[in-house]
């Protein structure tokens, strides 16, 4: 598989589950079940995105603790404080950066 | 955009402001997807068809640490992140209304904003205003600053250096935290979380993500701290799009 493949299929598996939605009688969300387990999914996958984003390593070292740790809790702090995602956004990257830039947490 | 049509000029305000801010982000995809391995025509391509954050981060985080070999979980993992769009669809449904060609039209700019927008409106002229209006300025505004942050990353060299790899987990984080305003979604959030970073060492990249998922269909099923009565789980849905709006 070519990642041409991947992209491809990937977007238009994605746009396919958007068009289906309007083809879905809205009766359906009113079931509790399908509507719950489809808000609790996103939950699921983001929080188990956070944890692979920041502690997953390379091929020969599968978890790697570094700088992105201390990003992440300093975003943690300023979605606390309510601030705007792109803030939070760029301050972990700064975070990360100033500390391999000091040399701590490579 | 006068006072005299408050509806209006809320709805275009409430889109303003929360499209611009998204819009900004695609930067961040763009110089991480190049870094993750993908050309700019690739980024560009995931940006304009898939348009869709958290399923376009899927595919770049897993590719980045996994390669073609994962492939298929990148592939089932976009998707997934996905589903939660065809629920927001068939939200929107009756709102956008009219002929069908429009409600495909509408299809392709259904995400979280445009539907945290156009549902927090009190009228459904200003729902209408909202989501339409969010729609098209996070799409041009993604598409562009995807484009961009493809270019400029692709120059840039490694982008541990700066602190793009951080930033990935950071914006995870941030499309996470609106949703953790109730004991059910904390508690899946926290299993997910765990079973991620328990399997992650020893299982291929982005299989943790998926084996994430199923904690939430387990609580979602035995509604496991849920609200009590049928009709206030009915609506957990509906409230956490409108919370996420806080407009």
């Amino acid at each position: 598989m070519t990642t041409w493949n991947v992209v491809l299929l990937a977007a238009v598996l994605v746009l396919a589950l958007k068009i289906a939605g309007y083809l879905v009688p809205a009766r359906v969300l009113e079931r509790p079940t399908p509507s719950r387990v489809a808000t609790l999914l996103t939950v699921a996958l983001l929080a188990a995105l956070v944890v692979t984003q920041t502690v997953q390593g390379d091929g020969r070292h599968p978890l790697s603790i570094d700088a992105r740790l201390p990003a992440l809790g300093a975003s943690a702090v300023l979605l606390a404080l309510r601030a705007p995602f792109i803030v939070v956004v760029v301050a972990a990257a700064v975070v990360a950066a100033l500390l391999r830039l000091a040399g701590w947490m490579a | 955009m006068t006072s005299s049509d408050p509806e209006r000029s809320a709805a275009l305000r409430a889109a303003l402001a929360v499209g611009l801010a998204v819009a900004a982000y695609g930067l961040s995809f763009g110089a991480l997807a190049t870094a993750s391995g993908l050309d700019v025509w690739q980024t560009c391509v995931l940006s304009l068809f898939m348009f869709s954050g958290g399923s376009q981060f899927a595919v770049i985080g897993v590719l980045a640490s996994g390669g073609l070999a994962a492939a298929p979980a990148a592939i089932v993992g976009s998707t997934l992140l996905g589903a939660r769009n065809a629920l927001y669809a068939m939200r929107m449904g009756p709102i956008i209304g009219g002929p069908w060609w429009r409600r495909l039209l509408a299809a392709q700019w259904t995400i979280d904003e445009s539907t945290a927008v156009g549902t927090a409106q009190p009228t459904l002229r200003g729902q209408r205003i909202g989501f339409w209006a969010t729609g098209a300025i996070i799409y041009v505004g993604w598409n562009l600053t995807t484009l961009v942050g493809a270019l400029v990353g692709d120059l840039l060299g490694d982008v541990r250096a700066y602190g793009l790899d951080a930033a990935a987990a950071a914006a995870f984080l941030g499309l996470l935290w609106p949703r953790l305003r109730s004991r059910q979604p904390i508690a899946v959030a926290a299993g997910a979380a765990v079973v991620a970073a328990l399997t992650l060492p020893f299982l291929p990249a982005g299989v943790p993500v998926l084996l994430a998922a199923v904690v939430a269909v387990v609580i979602g099923v035995t509604n496991w701290l849920g609200p009590k009565t049928p009709a206030g789980a009915a609506r957990s849905g509906a409230a956490a799009l409108d919370r996420d709006a806080g407009l």
